[in-house]
């Protein structure tokens, strides 16, 4: 359904985002996970049109964002961060508005207006002015906005930011009703949230895919087991369990589809608890068997680390924020 | 052309629910009223010229008042993020603004019919002059609108484009004065680039088809400037 291609958006010198390609199949929920400033809202609005990349395509249901830009875009439906709400207009002349702008024929804007307002929550708000309304009210006329004339995309730019526990909760819900008709980019810097959302989550930090997994794939690799890959020459039948035997060590198989694989060396992956180092008791163990490591190395470590600097860098901003308030 | 009405009509809308169209008209209305009454006074005369002369000046003034929100406010509010990923083009919505601000220009216009009407009803005026300088009113003021239509385009501070639009405007008039100082035909090139120098023919019932011609392309210079604002912002 959506198809990125080695996107990359430069701001002057510094960088937006750089090389991301990924895709979306039909009916997915992708969440993008990631700090402020990680390149979210960027790659949103490339998808959606309002900013054109630097180089590298988007295609939303085979449409170049760029090429056939009316095309691609009368497929999407986005909400970005700040709802574009018109403040001195009522919900139901605004959503007149939008379905005009959507190319909706007349005759059928009355029902596509009804249709939105309920499945977002605002059909008993129609005839008030926008200025007057609360937040949570305001977050469902821009998901209504973005629902009229039912796209098969929809792009939602941190859906639930800045309200409050009791309306973020009715917007999940929400959104997971919608999950059935559409397919949606959603993106959250909140990781549970988007993982009760979403069938699979791209991970984004410095304008780079650090990841993409399913939410228990994530939260697996996330509980702390490290995996490392060790390479052996001239393994021993016992090698194995003898790794096996080590403390720490969950669980030890051979790599089967080892690229760099000869007659000599085999690579074996030793799933480990998280919690203790075991690189040097395997090394002692090998080595007493007489069969030499040529290659050791951590699996997916590096999305651990990501997290932590993922936190610690919101957590260095929100100091920063303080500061310069204070 | 259908997208260009559904925006016209926003903007007509946004015009007429804020303050903004009445305190705009009603300044407009109460200088050009003054005009009227003191110049007929003062000349006994019933004939428009010199009073609509006054009256372009006025909305030169007015011009980037009414225009300075359009698509500087878009851009504040966070709102051109809707119109910009809606299936409408960018050069539909800079017409589809500029022509809600051109449309509250002619209702003022249309108000100050009330002055030829006057002048019919207690004197015996050529009506010639006054068509053609109502006619020279209207280009001249839609050029005003796109000057400041394209300063909306530059920023989303609609002091900042307010004051842009507003010294462009004046630049605009000053080239008349390049005659006087500028002798030769530079001095001329440069002074029939002037928007009010146009004018005065008009008022005098010329009707020149080269400043026609001058209003329609100086419009479509600078709508086509503001378009290209726009799209180029999304590089950026």
């Amino acid at each position: 359904m959506i198809e990125v291609r080695d996107l990359t958006k430069r701001y002057g010198k510094a960088r937006g985002i750089e090389g991301l390609t990924f895709s979306v199949d039909k009916g997915e929920v992708l969440g993008f996970l990631g700090p402020n400033g990680a390149g979210k809202t960027t790659t949103m609005r490339i998808i959606t049109g309002y900013l054109a990349a630097t180089s590298g395509t988007v295609k939303v249901d085979g449409f170049d964002v760029f090429e056939d830009a009316m095309e691609a875009r009368r497929r999407i439906g986005y909400l970005p961060e700040n709802p574009p709400l018109y403040r001195e207009m009522t919900v139901g002349g605004y959503l007149r508005f939008v379905s005009e702008l959507k190319g909706i024929p007349r005759p059928n804007r009355k029902a596509a207006i009804i249709s939105v307002a309920e499945a977002a929550g605002v059909d008993g708000v129609l005839s008030r002015v926008i200025g007057n309304l609360s937040k949570g009210y305001r977050q469902r006329v821009g998901l209504a906005q973005a629902l009229l004339g039912n796209p098969e995309v929809l792009i939602l730019d941190e859906p639930t930011a800045g309200l409050d526990p009791r309306q973020i909760i009715e917007i999940r819900n929400l959104i997971r009703s919608l999950a059935e008709r559409h397919t949606i980019i959603l993106s959250s810097h909140i990781l549970p949230e988007v993982s009760m959302i979403c069938s699979r989550v791209l991970i984004i930090n410095n304008g780079r895919l650090v990841a993409s997994d399913t939410p228990q794939g994530l939260s697996e690799r996330l509980e702390g087991r490290g995996r490392i890959a060790v390479r052996i020459r001239s393994p021993k039948g016992e090698t194995e369990s003898l790794i096996r035997r080590i403390p720490g060590v969950v669980s030890v198989f051979i790599e089967p589809d080892d690229a760099a694989a000869d007659d000599k060396s085999i690579l074996f992956v030793v799933e480990t608890d998280g919690k203790t180092d075991v690189r040097e008791d395997i090394f002692f163990a090998v080595a007493e068997q007489g069969s030499p490591i040529i290659e050791m190395r951590p699996i997916d470590m590096s999305l651990e680390d990501v997290f932590l600097k993922l936190t610690t860098e919101e957590r260095l901003e929100d100091e920063r924020e303080v500061a310069s308030g204070a | 052309m259908r997208n260009v009405w559904f925006i016209f009509k926003r903007e007509v809308a946004a015009y007429f629910v804020s303050p903004m169209a009445y305190v705009m008209g009603a300044v407009f209305l109460m200088l050009s009223g003054y005009f009227f009454s003191i110049i007929l006074l003062a000349t006994h005369d019933a004939s428009m010229q010199g009073i609509l002369g006054n009256m372009a000046l006025v909305f030169l003034f007015i011009a980037p008042v009414l225009t300075m929100r359009q698509l500087a406010e878009e851009r504040k509010l966070g709102t051109d993020e809707l119109i910009m990923t809606s299936p409408v083009s960018i050069t539909s919505i800079v017409v589809g603004k500029y022509l809600a601000g051109l449309f509250t220009y002619m209702v003022y216009l249309a108000i100050t019919w009330v002055y030829p009407v006057i002048l019919i009803k207690y004197g015996n005026p050529d009506m010639g002059p006054i068509y053609s300088g109502y006619l020279g009113m209207f280009l001249f003021g839609a050029g005003c609108l796109a000057v400041g239509t394209f300063s909306s385009s530059l920023t989303d501070n609609q002091m900042v484009a307010g004051v842009i639009g507003f010294g462009l405007l004046l630049l605009f008039w000053i080239l008349g004065w390049a005659e006087a100082l500028v002798t030769g035909p530079v001095g001329n090139a440069i002074a029939n680039l002037s928007l009010l120098k146009r004018f005065d023919d008009f008022q005098k019932g010329i009707i020149d088809l080269s400043s026609v011609l001058y209003y329609v392309s100086f419009i479509f210079i600078f709508l086509f400037l503001a378009v290209r604002v726009i799209d180029s912002r999304r590089w950026s």
